[in-house]
This record gives structure tokens, C-alpha cells and sequence, in this order.
């Protein structure tokens, strides 16, 4: 840190100033440019080291046939082309875009919704909002536990209720199978998301002028009209954004799906994280794993741009 | 306000689709709290209404202190969590106050580049990061966690201080500067007190998220009782055949407390954070 600023201050400083080493390293951090650049290195450090430098190596290994303790040899795209004709990869690709996309206009549109409820006054609104929160803020490793137990076939809760209903004679087994296991960590995923939604178009919603809304219904607006003209284009930023964040998390999810079915049954709910996992460490080959974590690269490329683009048109 | 009208309308507007949403979200709670109170034995009986607590216990609770390494890995998560969160907030303070208040040449790219940081996943990276940890001898050891952590949360951290203290008139610095007030004394004795909600929300938000990491704490620290919270739960108390449902439920309840906790005495900060940060970026 103290090379940056004591540049010139060294052997080679003028006797005179030699009675105070630190006037001139002092001096310089009063000028904008020395100590903006000195107050980044910590941060910047640990980035490099940690979230860069990975980021590079990992290209590097994904390009080579590496396995965990023995550095490997340069193979190029093989392990990519690779992928490309693995059956387990190409379901991989299918669960991710499922658990990603269709999972969003649940979570967008119950979200909207409870943001439209809770923008009401009502009585314990604070301790309501803390409690709406909570699927969005605790653990996620834990509560899926509560829900591994939820879609458990012996203790499963909904089993009981269909079971006393007379709709089923048998217990779901609702990750044991292919279609009900990916809907299940769907499920589990769109309770996750809601409140994430629903506190950030909350927030949004703050925005929306009350004179508007009033005046518009004078004028007779019915309230999906006034919902329309009125609140929509405030929140519309909002909801972009969040729309756009939740893409991103979830593409690149983990551990939801590594506690609930750690990819099964049959690779019927591997996402890229849970199969560059097994790939990568449980089966030893790093290079492979690498290279099937590096093919979310692309579109988590595009999604951060085209984030990017809404994040400063809203600034401005 | 929209549901202003009739009580039949608020009835129909508000309580109950607020109910539903109250039920839906918070059962997988409300379930792990009732299975944690219950004997065993209980639990296997199918005469038993599963939604209720028959016979009260906190023998769970007793097995999770007595026969589980769970008191080490509260240990390991709040040490962790601390340590990161220190590390995080200080080199977020220096940043957010670089990038809010300093010109110098490659300020703009660098602002970008920590935005792009918040969008690197760490299903991204955690492959040739286990290689870095190994090769720095950080495996199994605080450093692993306490180093990495940062990664996650500085990008975040920075974007929502730098936030707060553009918000802060310039004007009071710049008199402070002529009294004769150095640039670092504006950032300690102006700035930050004046952004203590913020600096609040930073640190609220990257403890939680130290708590609740699980992906890098499953790989970096994963033997023995170097465990964290949610690693140690989903690690050790899921593998028998017949698993102990009850202490289970009660080691992910006591995991989520903490951070619940928390938010219910911040929750207005917390969603001034994320509309600051994650959502006007």
C-alpha cells in the first residue's frame, strides 16, 4: 500500500524534508487521485485473489483433463465438445432453464401481489412484513430442509391432508419422481422468491403518486385501469430488475436443490451447480466440472448486461 | 389507498389473500418448529394429527447439544460471520467512499467491475477456488471462509454505501476541509456517522450472508467439527436410513433464528437496503 504513495520519497527526498518522512505520503492523500486509488487496494485485493483469479484458472482448468491432486494436460475444447453428446449434461441444460424461467412469473406475479396487499394499511404491519420476509432470509440449506421433510414419502404433511381427504390411497412421493421432483424444487424455489419480489416492488410501489391514483378515480377509473396507468409504469423498473436478479440466482442455484435431491432421481433435477459439483469434486474431474460451470457463463453474461443497462437508464 | 372501501372489500382485497400468503410462506416453518417439539415416536404414529404437538418435548433440542458437534459449528458460523463482516464493511466503507466522492483515473471501470462482481455466482467459481484454498493451505481452517466471504459480500456492500454517501451533501465535507479537516477525517467523523443506517444495512446484510453461505463452507470447510451451521446440519444429521426428523428440524430451526432475529428488529433498514443496493442499484 505504502509503495503507491511514497513514490519519490525515499533516499532520494531532499534533506530538508527528512525531519517527517510522512508529510509528503500525508500530503498525497489529500489529493483525490492518490487516495482514491490507495482506499480501493484492500477490497480490490481480496477480489483479485479470490473472485478473478478463480475465474481465470478456471478457464485455464476447464481446458485441460485435470482431476483433484494431479494437474492434467492441455486438451483445448474437448471437455466442452465433450458435454455436448453427454445425455446427463443436456438434461442439465433442460432442468436449469426450467427451474429458472418458468419459475419467474409464480414468483414476479404472487410477489406483485403481496406487494399490492401489503401496501395497505393494516394492523402488525411491521411484524407482518418481517414474517413475510422470512422464506427469503433464513438459510436457504435449512429451510429446505423443512421442506425435504414436506415432500418426504412417509412424514409428507400434504400426503396426510390428500390422504384424509380420500383423493390418494398412497403417499406422493414427490421427489422420487421424474416430473414431481423438478415441480417440487420449483416449488420450493417460487416460495424462496416471493418475498424477494414482493419487498422490492413494495419498495417500488412507494413511488406511486396517491394524487394520481385519487384523481384517476374520480374520473371513473376502475381499479386494474388505475393499475395500469398509474402503478405500472412507477414499478415497471422495479420489476424489471428484480425479474432480471432472480434469473441470474436461480440459474445459478445450489444448494436448493443439492439438500432436496442433490440432482435426482436420475439426473431428472441437476442444475449447472449441482453437476459441476458432482462432475468436479465427487467424481474427481476438475477440468470436466470446470467446463460445465463455465458453460452458465454466456448466458449469466447476458442477463448481467442487460441488467446492467437497466440498473444506469435507471439512475439517470 | 386501494382497498380503502367497504369492509366486505377490504375483507376480500387484503385479509384474505394476506392470510394466504401468510400460510403459504410461513408453514415450512411453522412445520419444522412442531416437528422439533415432538418425541419420535410420535411422529411415526399415524393416528396422530401431524399438524399438532401431542406430547410436548425438548428432548430433540437435548440430543443436538449432548450428541451433535452443533454448539462447534455455531461457534465456526459466528466467528466466520464476524470476521467476514468486519473484513467486508471496512473495505466496503474505503470503496463506497472512493467511488462516491473521489475522481481518479479508472474510477468509472472500477465501479462497474464491482457491479459485476455482485452477479458472479459462486456455482461459477467454487471449482478452481478449492484449488486456490489448497494451494494457499487455507483447507479446513477459518481463513477459507473468512477470506472468501468477502468476495461475496464487498460488491454488494460498496454499491449500497456508495449509495448512502452520495446522498450526503458535499457542501459539509468541503467546510470541514477548509477548518482544516484532512479527507480521511471527513470519511470517519462526517460521513459515516451521518451514513450509520447504511453502514447498519451493509453489516446486516453481509452477516447474514456469512450465516447463511453454504456452497464454499460445504467444500473449503467440511471435516470433522469445522463445520457451520447449515453444513453441519445437512451434512451430518441427513445421512442414516432413518433419520432423526426431530433434531434435524431442531438444528435448522436454531440455525434460522439468529438471522430471523435480526431482521424483525431491522426489517425497515433492510428494505431501505435492498431498494438502495439491489434494486435502484
Amino acid at each position: 500500500m505504502a509503495t503507491t504513495t511514497t513514490a519519490g520519497a525515499g533516499p532520494a527526498a531532499r534533506p530538508h524534508q527528512a525531519f517527517n518522512p510522512l508529510r509528503r505520503p500525508l500530503a498525497a492523500l489529500e489529493r483525490q487521485a492518490p487516495l482514491g486509488v490507495v482506499l480501493m487496494v484492500p477490497g480490490l485485493l481480496l477480489l483479485l485473489v479470490f473472485m478473478a483469479y478463480p475465474f481465470f484458472l478456471g478457464i485455464y482448468l476447464s481446458m485441460t483433463d485435470s482431476t483433484i491432486g494431479e494437474t492434467g494436460s492441455f486438451v483445448g475444447i474437448r471437455n466442452f465438445a465433450a458435454l455436448l453428446s453427454d445425455g446427463i449434461f443436456l438434461q442439465t441444460v433442460r432442468n436449469t432453464f426450467v427451474y429458472a424461467f418458468f419459475t419467474v412469473p409464480f414468483k414476479l406475479g404472487f410477489g406483485l401481489a403481496l406487494a399490492l396487499v401489503l401496501n395497505n394499511k393494516m394492523p402488525f404491519r411491521n411484524a407482518i412484513r418481517a414474517g413475510v420476509l422470512l422464506p427469503w432470509i433464513v438459510p436457504t440449506a435449512l429451510s429446505s430442509l423443512g421442506w425435504f421433510m414436506i415432500f418426504d414419502p412417509v412424514f409428507s404433511p400434504i400426503s396426510w391432508l390428500l390422504r384424509q381427504l380420500g383423493l390418494i390411497s398412497h403417499n406422493v412421493n414427490f421427489l422420487g419422481d421424474a416430473y414431481l421432483a423438478i415441480a417440487s424444487v420449483c416449488l420450493a424455489n417460487v416460495w424462496r422468491g416471493i418475498p424477494f419480489f414482493g419487498i422490492a416492488i413494495l419498495a417500488g410501489l412507494q413511488a406511486v403518486p396517491q394524487e394520481l391514483h385519487e384523481a384517476a378515480a374520480i374520473d371513473g377509473a376502475g381499479a386494474w385501469q388505475r393499475f395500469r396507468a398509474v402503478t405500472l409504469p412507477v414499478i415497471r423498473g422495479v420489476v424489471l430488475i428484480a425479474t432480471l436478479y432472480s434469473i441470474i440466482w436461480t440459474f445459478a442455484d445450489f444448494q436448493l436443490i443439492y439438500v432436496l435431491t442433490k440432482g435426482g432421481p436420475a439426473n431428472q433435477t441437476h442444475v449447472f451447480g449441482t453437476y459441476a459439483y458432482q462432475i468436479g469434486l465427487n467424481a474427481t474431474q476438475i477440468g470436466q466440472g470446470a467446463a460445465i460451470a463455465l458453460y452458465m457463463f454466456p448466458i449469466l453474461a447476458l442477463f448481467a448486461i442487460v441488467l446492467l443497462r437497466f440498473v444506469r437508464g435507471q439512475e439517470e | 389507498m386501494v382497498g380503502s372501501g367497504t369492509l366486505r372489500h377490504r375483507f376480500l382485497g387484503v385479509y384474505l389473500p394476506l392470510a394466504g400468503f401468510l400460510i403459504f410462506l410461513l408453514f415450512p416453518f411453522y412445520w419444522m418448529v412442531i416437528v422439533s417439539l415432538k418425541p419420535t415416536n410420535d411422529l411415526f404414529n399415524t393416528a396422530n394429527n401431524p399438524f399438532w404437538v401431542q406430547h410436548f418435548t425438548l428432548e430433540n433440542y437435548a440430543y443436538l447439544f449432548q450428541k451433535t458437534a452443533f454448539l462447534s459449528w455455531l461457534q465456526n458460523t459466528l466467528i466466520v460471520s464476524v470476521a467476514a463482516t468486519a473484513i467486508s464493511l471496512f473495505c466496503s466503507v474505503l470503496i463506497g467512499y472512493a467511488l462516491a466522492r473521489l475522481n481518479f483515473p479508472g474510477s468509472n471501470v472500477l465501479a462497474l467491475g464491482i457491479f459485476l462482481a455482485y452477479l458472479v455466482p459462486d456455482t461459477l467459481l467454487f471449482l478452481p477456488l478449492a484449488q486456490v484454498i489448497a494451494k494457499l493451505h487455507l483447507y479446513n481452517t477459518y481463513w477459507a471462509l473468512i477470506l472468501t466471504y468477502p468476495t461475496r459480500l464487498i460488491p454488494f456492500a460498496s454499491w449500497l454505501l456508495m449509495g448512502y454517501f452520495k446522498t450526503i451533501p458535499k457542501e459539509i465535507e468541503e467546510c470541514a476541509m477548509i477548518d482544516g479537516m484532512s479527507r480521511l477525517g471527513g470519511l470517519t467523523r462526517i460521513i459515516l456517522p451521518l451514513a450509520l443506517p447504511g453502514v447498519l444495512s451493509a453489516g446486516i446484510f453481509s452477516f447474514t450472508l456469512s450465516w447463511n453461505e453454504f456452497l464454499y463452507a460445504l467444500i473449503f470447510m467440511s471435516t470433522g467439527a469445522m463445520k457451520t451451521i447449515p453444513v453441519g446440519t445437512v451434512s451430518d444429521l441427513v445421512k442414516a436410513d432413518v433419520l432423526f426428523w426431530g433434531s434435524l428440524m431442531a438444528s435448522a430451526v436454531l440455525g434460522s433464528v439468529p438471522v430471523a432475529f435480526i431482521y424483525s428488529f431491522f426489517v425497515e433498514n433492510y428494505v431501505q437496503g435492498m431498494t438502495a443496493g439491489a434494486v435502484k442499484g
